[in-house]
C-alpha cells in the first residue's frame, strides 16, 4: 500500500513539475542559495510578479 | 573566441586545433576551467565513450530485438495485404523506429554536431534568477517541453491525410521524425541554450545578416497569423452546429476566470489543486453539455452557425489577448497541459488494450489522384505538407528557442528533450493516424467533404459517399445517422477539420475500452472539448507573442511602440494581429470550397517554411562547428523541406487545375463572373463567387510572400555557410555568437536512466556537504 502512495505521490509530483508548480519553492532555493540577505518575496507576492511578468514577456504554445 | 571545425574552442590569436577528443575530462582545453574542490562536472569523455562502445551480449540481444520487431511491424503495416491490419503494429512499428533513431541517429548528431559539453555550464545555471532561468530536473522539463510542443496540430494532421490511405502518412510520421523534425528541435534547442537562451529571430539576425533576419521574422509573423487562423478554423469546424461542444468548450471560459481567481487571490500557488478542480469542473462541463443540448432551449440557445462562431472566436481572441496573463491564459494554461498529458496517456493505453482492425488500405484510392475531397493536390508534395506536426514543425523553433533553452540543467540533456520531446509528440501524431482510420471509410469521407460535395444531408452523403467507387465502402443513410446518435451530435456529414473526425475515433476505441456505446457521446465531447483548449490556448498566446514581435518591428520606426506596458501601442497591434487571423479566419469558414480543403495546404505550407528557415539558421550556425561531411545532418532535411514547400508553393501559384492552384481558380471565377453565370462550381451564389475570386486572391499572394521570404532566408543561411566553410578552409576562426563558456557546479545526468559512470560521479556529488554544492533542483 505504502508503494502505491509513493508512487502516486511520486507521479502527482511530476506532474505539479511539469505544470510548473513548485516554482515558489525552486525561487526559495535560489533566494537562499545566491546568499541574497534581504527577505524573500511572500507565496502571494511571488506567483503575483511571475503572471504580471508573463504579461510583457509571452511564452509561445505550440499547434 | 572562435569555434574550430572539430568543435574544440581554440582561442582566435592561433587559430590552433588542438585536439581534445583523446584526453580525459581533467586536461580538456575548452576554456573552462571547473572548481578544484568540487567533483567532475561531467562523466569523463574516455568512460563515457568506452560504455558506448562495449557491446555486451545482453545489449546486443536488446537492440536486435528492438530491431527485429520494428521490422517484422514494417512488414506487416508495408508489405502484408491482408484484409485488415491490427493497430498494435503501428505502435511497434513507431516506437522501435524512435528507439533506434534515438539510440543512435542522435548519439550521431551529438557526436558531430552539437559536441555538449557538461563542463560548461548552462544558462539556467550561470544566468540563475530563481524566476525565468531555473535549472530543472530533465524529467520534469521533458514533460514541460512536450506540453509546449504538443497541441492539436499533430491530432488533425494524419487525420487529413488518412485520405491517401495509411502508409504514406506513417512512413512521413515516423520517417520524418527521426531524419527531420527531432533533428530541428533538438539542434535549435541546442544552439538557443549555448546563445543564453536567445529566439530564433535574434539567432537568424546574428548568423544569417539584416536582410535575411529580417526576412525571418516577417515570415515568422506571417506564418503565426496563418497558424493561428487555421487551427481556429478547426475549432470553428468542430463546434458548427452543435450545441453541445459550443456549451462545453463556452464552459471553459468562467472556468479559467475562476481558476485564475483563485489563485491571484484565494489560495496563491496552488496549482496542483486548482487544476484538479478546473479538470472536475470540465468533466461536469461535459456532462452538463449533454444535458443542456438535451432541452429545447440549450439546443436553441447553443446552436450557432459556423459565421457566429468565427465572429464569437475573434471577439474572444483580442480581449483574451488584451487581459493580464493571470486572469485566463495562465490558468488555462494549467488546464490544457494537464489535459494533454492525461489524454495522451489514455489514448495509448487504449489503442494498446483494445488494439483496433484497420480496414483502410494502406493506399487508398486517391493516393494517386490530386483532386481528392479531403485535401486537393498530389501525394508528392501535399502530404508532407498536410502532415506538418509530428513529423517536421516550424513552430517548435520558437518554443525550443523560447523557454526550454533557460531551463535546461546540463548540456548533455539537450538531446533527450530536444530529440526525445518530438519523438513523442510524433508518438502522439501515429496515435491520432490510428484512431482516424479505425472508422469505417465510408464515414470518414462523408465527415471530410466540403458540404459541396456531400449535399449536407444522410441520404445525399451516402450516395456521393458509394458512388466515389471505393472498395468495401458501402454506407447507408442510416449508418451516418446512427453514429451522429451515437456520439450525441444532430449530424457529422462534412465536419471537416480534422477534429471531429479524431473525436468520433477515440469515442470508438475508448468506449471499447470504458463505459461502452453508452459512453460514446461523452468521449465525442471529451475529445471535442481538449482538443478545442489546446487551439484556443495556442491562439491566445500565438496573439500574444505575434502582437509583441508587431510591437518591436513597429517599434524600430516608432520607439515609442517598443514600450510594452503602452496601452495604446499594445491595443493596436493585438488588433491588427487578431484582425489579420480573423481575416483569414472568416475566409475559411465563408469558403464555399470549404476552407479546410483549400486553406489547410496553407498551414502546412506556413508551418513547414518556418522548419525550412530554422534548419537554415541551423545551417549556418553548424558550419562553424563540424566538418563539411557532417553538415549533411542538417542540410538534408533542410533540402527537403525546401523542395517539399517550395514545390507545394509552387503549385498553389502556378497549377492551372483549380482545385490546386490558387490563381487558376480565381481566374475560373472571374470568368464565370464575367459570362454573367450566377453559379459555378461549388458556390451556389453570385456572392459566393466574389467571395472565392476575393479568396483566391489573397491565398495566392499569401503564399507567394512566405515562398519569396522563405528563399532569401535559405539564399542567406547557404551564403553564411559557404562563408564559414571557407574561413575553416583558409584557417581563419569565424565569428562566434555563443556566450562565453563559463565552469559548471553542478552535475545531473543526461537520460531518463542513468549510466553506471553517471551514477558513481551523482554518488560522489551526493557525499558532498549540503553547503558546497548548489541546491539540486528536482527529486527524480
Amino acid at each position: 500500500m505504502n508503494a502505491v502512495l509513493a508512487g502516486f505521490r511520486g507521479f502527482a509530483g511530476y506532474l505539479g513539475g511539469v505544470l510548473g508548480a513548485d516554482a515558489y519553492k525552486k525561487y526559495l532555493e535560489h533566494h537562499e542559495a545566491s546568499g541574497h540577505t534581504d527577505p524573500p518575496l511572500t507565496e502571494r507576492e511571488f506567483w503575483r510578479e511571475k503572471t504580471d511578468r508573463q504579461d510583457t514577456n509571452p511564452q509561445g504554445r505550440c499547434c | 573566441m572562435g569555434t574550430m571545425p572539430d568543435g574544440t574552442q581554440g582561442d582566435s590569436t592561433h587559430g590552433s586545433m588542438r585536439g581534445a577528443s583523446t584526453h580525459g575530462t581533467a586536461q580538456l582545453d575548452d576554456g573552462v576551467v571547473p572548481d578544484p574542490s568540487l567533483p567532475p562536472t561531467s562523466v569523463d569523455e574516455s568512460v563515457r565513450d568506452a560504455a558506448d562502445r562495449t557491446w555486451t551480449p545482453a545489449k546486443i540481444a536488446l537492440w536486435a530485438a528492438i530491431a527485429l520487431l520494428g521490422g517484422v511491424a514494417w512488414f506487416m503495416l508495408a508489405i502484408v495485404r491482408g484484409e485488415t491490419v491490427n493497430a498494435i503494429w503501428f505502435v511497434f512499428a513507431s516506437v522501435c523506429t524512435y528507439l533506434i533513431g534515438y539510440r543512435f541517429y542522435s548519439k550521431v548528431i551529438e557526436r558531430y554536431l552539437t559536441k555538449p559539453n557538461d563542463r560548461r555550464a548552462t544558462p539556467a545555471e550561470y544566468k540563475a534568477d530563481g524566476k525565468d532561468y531555473v535549472r530543472t530536473d530533465r524529467n520534469v522539463l521533458f514533460g514541460h517541453h512536450f506540453a509546449a510542443i504538443a497541441g492539436a496540430g499533430p491530432l488533425v494532421g494524419p487525420v487529413i491525410a488518412a485520405q491517401m490511405g495509411y502508409l504514406p502518412g506513417t512512413i512521413w510520421i515516423i520517417i520524418g521524425v527521426v531524419l527531420a523534425g527531432a533533428v530541428q528541435d533538438y539542434l535549435v534547442l541546442f544552439f538557443s541554450m549555448r546563445r543564453g537562451g536567445r529566439s530564433l529571430g535574434q539567432m537568424a539576425r546574428e548568423e544569417l545578416g539584416v536582410i535575411g533576419g529580417t526576412a525571418a521574422l516577417v515570415a515568422t509573423l506571417l506564418i503565426m497569423v496563418i497558424i493561428v487562423a487555421i487551427l481556429a478554423l478547426v475549432v470553428v469546424n468542430a463546434l458548427g452546429e452543435s450545441p453541445w461542444g459550443v456549451f462545453s468548450v463556452g464552459m471553459t471560459i468562467p472556468i479559467a476566470l475562476f481558476m485564475g481567481v483563485y489563485l491571484r487571490f484565494i489560495r496563491p500557488g496552488k496549482v496542483m489543486e486548482v487544476s484538479l478542480i478546473g479538470f472536475v469542473l470540465l468533466m461536469a462541463a461535459i456532462i452538463g453539455g449533454g444535458a443542456v443540448a438535451g432541452t429545447e432551449w440549450g439546443a436553441a440557445f447553443f446552436h450557432l452557425d459556423k459565421v457566429t462562431i468565427a465572429w464569437g472566436l475573434i471577439v474572444y481572441g483580442f480581449i483574451a489577448a488584451i487581459l493580464p496573463v493571470w486572469l485566463l491564459l495562465a490558468p488555462r494554461d494549467y488546464l490544457s497541459t494537464f489535459m494533454k498529458i492525461g489524454v495522451i496517456v489514455m489514448l495509448a493505453l487504449a489503442i494498446i488494450v483494445v488494439r483496433p482492425e484497420i480496414t483502410v488500405p494502406a493506399f487508398s484510392e486517391f493516393a494517386g489522384r490530386d483532386n481528392g475531397p479531403v485535401f486537393s493536390g498530389a501525394l508528392f508534395p501535399f502530404l508532407f505538407v498536410t502532415i506538418a506536426c509530428g513529423a517536421l514543425s516550424g513552430f517548435h523553433a520558437l518554443i525550443a528557442s523560447g523557454t526550454t533553452p533557460k531551463l535546461i540543467e546540463k548540456e548533455r540533456q539537450t538531446r533527450l528533450i530536444g530529440y526525445g520531446g518530438m519523438l513523442m509528440e510524433s508518438f502522439v501524431a501515429i496515435m491520432a493516424l490510428v484512431a482516424a482510420i479505425s472508422i469505417d471509410r465510408g464515414i470518414y469521407f462523408a465527415m471530410n467533404a466540403p458540404v459541396a460535395l456531400t449535399g449536407g444531408t444522410v441520404e445525399t452523403a451516402a450516395a456521393w459517399v458509394n458512388s466515389l467507387g471505393l472498395s468495401g465502402v458501402n454506407i447507408t443513410a442510416g449508418d451516418l445517422a446512427q453514429t451522429a446518435k451515437d456520439v450525441g451530435e444532430q449530424s457529422i456529414v462534412s465536419r471537416s477539420g480534422g477534429a471531429p473526425t479524431l473525436a468520433v475515433g477515440l469515442a470508438h476505441i475508448m468506449q471499447q475500452f470504458i463505459g461502452g456505446t453508452a459512453m460514446m457521446a461523452f468521449w465525442y465531447h471529451f475529445a471535442i472539448m481538449f482538443e478545442a483548449l489546446f487551439i484556443l490556448t495556442a491562439v491566445d498566446a500565438g496573439t500574444r507573442v505575434a502582437r509583441f514581435m508587431l510591437q518591436d518591428s513597429i517599434g524600430n520606426f516608432v520607439p515609442k511602440f517598443k514600450e510594452h506596458s503602452w496601452r495604446p501601442g499594445a491595443w493596436l497591434c493585438t488588433a491588427i494581429m487578431v484582425a489579420a487571423w480573423g481575416a483569414v479566419l472568416l475566409m475559411g469558414v465563408t469558403d464555399p470550397l470549404g476552407g479546410i480543403n483549400t486553406l489547410f495546404p496553407l498551414f502546412g505550407i506556413a508551418n513547414q517554411l518556418l522548419a525550412a528557415i530554422a534548419l537554415s539558421v541551423c545551417l549556418a550556425i553548424a558550419a562553424k562547428r563540424t566538418a563539411p561531411k557532417y553538415l549533411w545532418i542538417v542540410a538534408a532535411p533542410l533540402a527537403f523541406a525546401a523542395v517539399v514547400t517550395i514545390t507545394a508553393s509552387f503549385y498553389k501559384i502556378f497549377s492551372p487545375v483549380p482545385a490546386v492552384g490558387y490563381f487558376a481558380n480565381n481566374a475560373a471565377f472571374t470568368k464565370a463572373l464575367a459570362d454573367g453565370k450566377t453559379s459555378f462550381g461549388t458556390a451556389k451564389t453570385q456572392a459566393a463567387m466574389e467571395a472565392v475570386v476575393r479568396n483566391t486572391m489573397i491565398q495566392g499572394w499569401l503564399s507567394i510572400v512566405f515562398v519569396v521570404l522563405s528563399i532569401i532566408v535559405i539564399i542567406t543561411a547557404v551564403m553564411a555557410t559557404i562563408k564559414a566553410l571557407r574561413n575553416t578552409a583558409a584557417g581563419l576562426p569565424n565569428a562566434e555568437n555563443e556566450d562565453p563558456a563559463q565552469a559548471s557546479r553542478v552535475f545531473a545526468p543526461a537520460g531518463f536512466v542513468p549510466t553506471a559512470a553517471e551514477r558513481d560521479l551523482a554518488a560522489a556529488w551526493n557525499q558532498l556537504p549540503t553547503g558546497e554544492r548548489l541546491e539540486k533542483s528536482g527529486h527524480h
